[in-house]
């Protein structure tokens, strides 16, 4: 028996696994690395260890010192959890090795499918369908375009879409340097890359004595740079026949490494029901919420019952109903995916019937990996939460969940929301026609467009004035009492000034005894101010604008969508502007390198320096011609956003 | 706690009357009101703003804190006269920081922000505020000096303003300038005699002597900027303290300057406070129209004082003048209110009664002033009236309470006095439209001209010329008239602003707070003196 369970994660699925150790009565140890000090996933198990520092690769990548801590802390089994340290079977062997029980397959299922090469001449040899790989050297016009992989992959990482023979060499090596730092394997392959393919994965379950469930399709085909966004079960594409297929095809795949435990076999299919396998994921999958939904199993606990030797029913339970999860990322969809850090206020999701466990009834299940206050780093994944909605069919289930995103108060943090809203509510998605290339088709202009449409910023801008207004009363020192801004001599009005996506709003209203007089909002009366409640009819219809006050911040949401108001200081201290021609950091970052000396004459576009933030290197460039005159940054510093990075004059 | 209850019939034709008179007198004053507002009007605004320079009333929507309310003061300031109303300065009390301070602001649109005599009588009345009241002074300074036309007006009275200025900081109230544009001559003493000032680079010019008046001097060269430039007084001569990007950058170091007074408020901090049970709307309809009907004053404290709550004090004695206690704003107060106009014997030694009774508890005093004056007559003359008046007005000189007083009606003769008129140096005073205040009514002010007139004639033994004395009767009635108005009296500075009486709780409550910036403290009844005498 299993008894005190150690998760080498962190985030939701740290505190997912820790959900299911609890309810099976079984003890619960973190690891955390010094960013994580203060997250949820700290506090919410029996015991934590500290791995120092703040990347992967000093902690949670550290499979001698997760190791380590286990035995510290008197653990007896290891959950790798996803991503990390999930796939390495040489940990997988660690862990065992010191006598502790390794929730996952064996280190040999784990190697034969973690190298794609290898385990797609295993699969066709068991008769499970493959796309031929080809050899990077190989490569000809006629294999256009390609995907160059990295063989140890997974989650998008090492991964480049090759549709010129130009740009191969250059997309194999960046693959390869991605592969290396990513999974300490640099070795790539390509196999032919399919536009419109479609990404469809089934579960599997298997035990020690043989029995191997396939419990379940799932489509992944919604995915922005090879990451997944949208999930669901079952597949819109599916029907009974291909599910039987499918379901034969990820049995035998688990079956030809003697897979044991949860594990995902991937398959890339055509619209017309052809299927390829991808790779098998040797270990829980982000997206396994929709299976436990749609089946009731609850997949962690399944996984700790097998490493603790116990019999699968010879049948897998029937699935029922539809769930879809998607994936809420810190992260800003129009400015090409930019990772977002900073603190996290406030994240509610309204209309949870269930967090981390499967849900009793239809409804919505969150997965979240943050709490309010929770501040998001630049060291791992920006994702946030996962939110799910389960219902009786398709439609309805992302009609909740759609309306769940839409009327969730998410603050502090630009996040992908309003596009999954919009996936969500979009005519393709609704008709089934998701694929991997959905997002290009119907274009981030429109699916990543704000839910909260110019009137409605404007109103939210009206509501968050009033709302500050009342505010500034309740705290007034003196004359808190009287009325907002009275004059006994009328003369100007009162003004607020927002930004809203660096568009500046200016609200100029009175209160007086006839109530709210607001320039350009004739037709909008004041029906209730207070500082987190401000309620507003327009042409006789009522709306209520709950609003929410942070540094820098005012967040307004009602029912005409969120608005993030970053308020407008009355006055600005001359020290503290910056100096004209500043380049300053767009994100928290590390310098990299940097091209260019004080005094040196630069082009417009000239890269003065590289800022590596989130894995990726971003260029910072001369806006135009010019010289430096401060460049007060060093190679490997670390910098917030806004720091100035270097300032070039533009003048003679 | 007593509530008050308003038999006020807010459904008959009289209030529908009243109510009406008083929204159209109140439309005038707007009208009046709008003129200090325009200041040198449309051209000299627009001329202004494309200085990039931000009129007076910016300037302090600026300064004070956001959402905030301001009082402004005076603002008839010289109706009536040949200067612009409003004087060419905006005098108010506004919160900054947190604080309530005296903001003394200059037009600049107006004959270049100059003082005329009615500026400065504007500008020692908001000192003289300050100073009783204990609140930081900010002077937003941008004058061309004195009027010169008007000189002899202002040169020598005029000199009280740089008095003032160090008498408050002598005080401990501190003088802070924020200079916008010129401060020279004369003017440069603002800046000289402040606590703190700032100056705002390229903009500020502060020298007692310019260029021209240099070169006469003494022959030497010089020029607008080594003689008085922010940057040369923040550099070299030190008058400066902080030398300002723009205005706005000026107005937060003001702020911030506020902000590090570590200012505390002496007076005790008000209760909780509950509103009124009867809408302040309906004290429209309270006054009759022409003050020939008397009114209730409990009609107008039930719609004023916190929670309509008043404990009354000798109810049933002097039943012509109502006193009592109750909260404003949380701030306590005895109230005394004329309730059918005449003063006799018995109220004005309840009033006196009731003066020591606050000034023992240190409670200050609000007076709705409806009376028109001591009662005549033989009988009265000979029950003593002239002994009782003066002990009610003994009592209101010498009480040392905060006093505010409130013209809703007639304000006339001795009653004025007795009932703390200006003379008697109240904290605040202000008037409703409807009030008049004047030596006494003028129909009876000219029948007295006119039976002196056929006496004398009759004594000479003349005919009465009946056609003149009807001409000089009216001529005399409308002089009076118009010179009782509250529009003419706050012109000549006689009171502090005619508000709306729907404001009438805000700005008591507003003017109590500033009160008890100060500490709040009576005549002493310390073992050393009397004890109150009963009366």
């Amino acid at each position: 028996m299993i008894e005190n369970v150690l998760v080498a994660n962190r985030g939701e699925i740290a505190l997912r696994i820790f959900r299911s150790c609890r309810d099976a009565g079984i003890g619960t140890v973190a690891v955390y690395s010094d960013a994580d000090e203060a997250s949820p996933h700290v506090a919410a198990a029996d015991a934590a260890i500290r791995l120092p520092g703040d990347t992967p690769a000093q902690t949670y990548l550290r499979g001698d010192l997760v190791v380590r801590a286990a035995l510290a802390a008197g653990a007896d089994a290891v959950h790798p959890g996803y991503g990390f340290l999930s796939e390495n079977a040489d940990f997988a062997r660690a862990v065992a090795e010191a006598g502790l029980v390794w929730i996952g397959p064996e280190p040999g299922a784990m190697r034969a499918m973690g190298s794609k090469v290898e385990s797609k001449r295993l699969m066709a040899d068991a008769g499970v369908p493959v796309l031929p790989e080809l050899d990077p050297a190989e490569v000809s016009e006629s294999d256009l375009p390609v995907l160059v992989k990295a063989s140890a992959g997974g989650g998008g990482r090492g991964m480049r879409v090759v549709r010129e023979l130009a740009g191969l060499d250059e997309a194999v090596r960046g693959a390869s340097a991605e592969a290396a730092s990513a999974f300490g394997d640099a070795t790539v392959f390509c196999e032919r890359y399919l536009d419109t393919g479609r990404h469809i994965e089934v579960q599997v379950l298997a035990d020690t004595h043989g029995t191997v469930w396939a419990v379940g399709e799932r489509e992944c085909s919604i995915q922005r740079r090879h990451q997944k966004v949208v999930e669901e079960t079952p597949s819109p594409l599916v029907d009974a026949a291909m599910r039987e297929r499918l379901f034969a095809a990820a049995t035998s795949a688990a079956k030809a490494v003697d897979y044991t435990g949860a594990g995902t076999v991937e398959f890339l299919a055509t619209g017309d029901g052809d299927f390829y396998f991808l790779e098998m994921n040797t270990r829980l999958q982000v997206e396994h919420p929709v299976t436990e939904c749609t089946t009731g199993l609850d997949l962690v606990a399944w996984q700790l019952r097998i490493a603790e030797g116990a019999r699968l029913d010879p049948e897998p339970p029937q699935w029922t109903g539809h769930a879809i999860e998607v994936r809420l990322y810190a992260e800003d969809p129009a400015e090409d995916w930019q990772p977002q850090s900073g603190t996290l206020h406030t994240v509610e999701v309204p209309g949870v019937v269930a967090e981390f466990v499967v849900p009793g009834s239809y409804g919505i299940r969150l997965d979240s990996g943050v709490v309010d206050g929770s501040v998001v780093g630049v060291h791992y994944d920006p994702m946030l939460a996962k939110v799910i909605s389960y219902g009786p069919e398709r439609a309805s289930a992302a009609r909740a969940l759609a309306g769940a995103l839409a009327r969730a108060r998410i603050h502090g943090l630009r996040t992908n929301r309003d596009l999954l809203v919009n996936v969500l509510r979009h005519p393709a998605f609704l008709a089934g026609e998701t694929d991997t290339a959905f997002l290009d088709r119907h274009g981030l202009a429109a699916l990543a467009a704000p839910l909260a449409d110019g009137d409605a910023v404007r109103l939210s801008a009206l509501a968050a004035a009033l709302a500050d207004a009342a505010a500034n009363r309740a705290r007034a020192a003196v004359l808190g009492g009287l009325p907002s801004g009275w004059r006994n001599v009328g003369s100007l009005p009162q003004r607020k000034t927002y930004t809203v996506a660096g568009v500046e709003h200016e609200v100029r209203y009175r209160l007086g005894r006839d109530g709210l007089r607001a320039e350009g909002f004739d037709d909008v009366t004041l029906v209730e101010a207070r500082p987190e409640h401000v309620v507003l009819e327009t042409r006789g219809v009522r709306r209520v604008f709950t609003v929410a006050r942070y540094p820098g911040l005012v967040a307004v949401d009602s029912p005409l969508g969120p608005v993030s108001l970053v308020p407008v200081p009355r006055f600005t201290d001359p020290d503290a502007e910056v100096a004209a021609g500043s380049l300053l950091a767009p994100m928290p970052g590390t310098v990299v390198r940097i091209a260019v000396e004080q005094g040196q004459a630069v082009r417009a576009g000239e890269p003065l320096l590289w800022l590596e933030a989130m894995k990726m290197e971003h260029r910072i460039a001369a806006p135009a011609d010019g010289v430096v005159t401060e460049l007060p940054v060093v190679a490997s510093q670390q910098v917030e956003p806004g720091t100035v990075l270097a300032v070039v004059n533009t003048e003679e | 706690m007593t509530a008050l209850r308003s038999t006020l019939d807010t459904a008959s034709a009289e209030f529908a009357g009243y109510r009406d008179a008083m929204l159209a007198k109140l439309a005038e004053l707007e009208t009046e009101h709008a003129k200090a507002v325009e200041g040198g009007g449309e051209k000299y605004t627009t001329r202004h703003h494309q200085r990039g320079k931000l009129l007076a009333r910016e300037r302090i929507e600026l300064l004070v804190d956001e959402d905030s309310p301001f009082l402004e003061l005076s603002p008839l300031a010289g109706w009536g006269s040949d200067f612009t109303v409003g004087a060419s300065v905006v005098t108010g009390i506004g919160v900054v920081e947190g604080v309530e301070c005296m903001i003394i602001a200059n037009d600049p649109t107006v004959r270049g922000g100059s003082s005329n005599p009615w500026t400065v009588r504007k500008i020692f009345r908001a000192s003289d505020i300050a100073l009783e009241n204990r609140l930081p002074v900010l002077n937003l300074v941008e004058s061309g000096g004195a009027d010169l036309p008007t000189q002899k007006e202002i040169f020598i009275p005029g000199g009280r303003l740089f008095r003032d200025l160090t008498r408050l900081s002598a005080a401990g109230i501190p003088t802070i300038a924020l200079v916008f544009g010129n401060s020279t001559a004369g003017g440069a003493y603002v800046p000289g005699m402040s606590d703190h000032v700032v100056m705002i680079e390229e903009r500020s010019k502060v020298f007692l002597g310019g260029p021209p008046l240099v070169k006469m001097a003494t022959g030497e060269e010089s020029d607008d900027e080594s003689l008085g430039g922010a940057a040369m007084h923040a550099r070299s001569s030190g008058l400066a303290d902080y030398l300002a990007r723009d205005e706005p950058d000026a107005l937060r170091i003001g702020r911030r300057i506020v902000a590090r007074l570590n200012w505390a408020k002496r007076g005790p901090a008000p209760a909780p406070v509950s509103p009124p049970r009867y809408d302040e709307e309906e004290l429209l309809g309270v006054v009759p129209d022409g003050l020939k009907v008397p009114f209730d004053p409990r009609d107008v404290l039930a719609r004023v004082v916190d929670g309509s709550e008043f404990d009354e004090f000798k109810p049933l004695y002097g039943t012509s003048l109502v006193t009592g206690w109750a909260r404003v704003h949380g701030y306590p107060v005895g109230v005394l209110a004329n309730a059918r106009g005449i003063l006799f014997s018995e109220e004005s030694q309840k009033a006196a009664q009731f003066i020591q009774l606050a000034n023992q508890t240190n409670t200050p005093l609000l007076f709705l002033h409806n009376t028109t004056g001591y009662m005549v007559g033989k009988d009265y003359e000979q029950g003593g009236i002239i002994k009782h008046g003066a002990m009610m007005i003994n009592a209101v000189s010498n009480s040392k309470v905060p006093h505010v007083s409130l013209l809703i009606g007639a304000s006339y003769g001795a009653g004025h006095y007795g009932m703390c008129g200006r003379a008697y140096d109240p904290r605040f005073l202000f008037a409703w439209p409807s009030a008049k205040s004047a030596v006494m009514g003028p129909q009876q002010l000219a029948g007295v001209l006119s039976i002196v007139a056929r006496a004398a004639s009759e004594a000479r033994g003349q005919a009465y010329d009946e056609d003149g004395d009807a001409a000089m009767r009216a001529a005399v009635e409308a002089q009076v008239e118009a010179e009782s108005l509250p529009t003419f009296l706050s012109g000549r500075l006689y009171d502090d602003g005619v508000i709306d009486p729907r404001d009438t709780r805000t700005v008591l409550g507003l003017c109590l707070s500033a009160i008890h910036t100060n500490s709040v403290e009576g005549a002493r009844f310390d073992g050393t003196g009397f004890g109150v005498f009963r009366m």
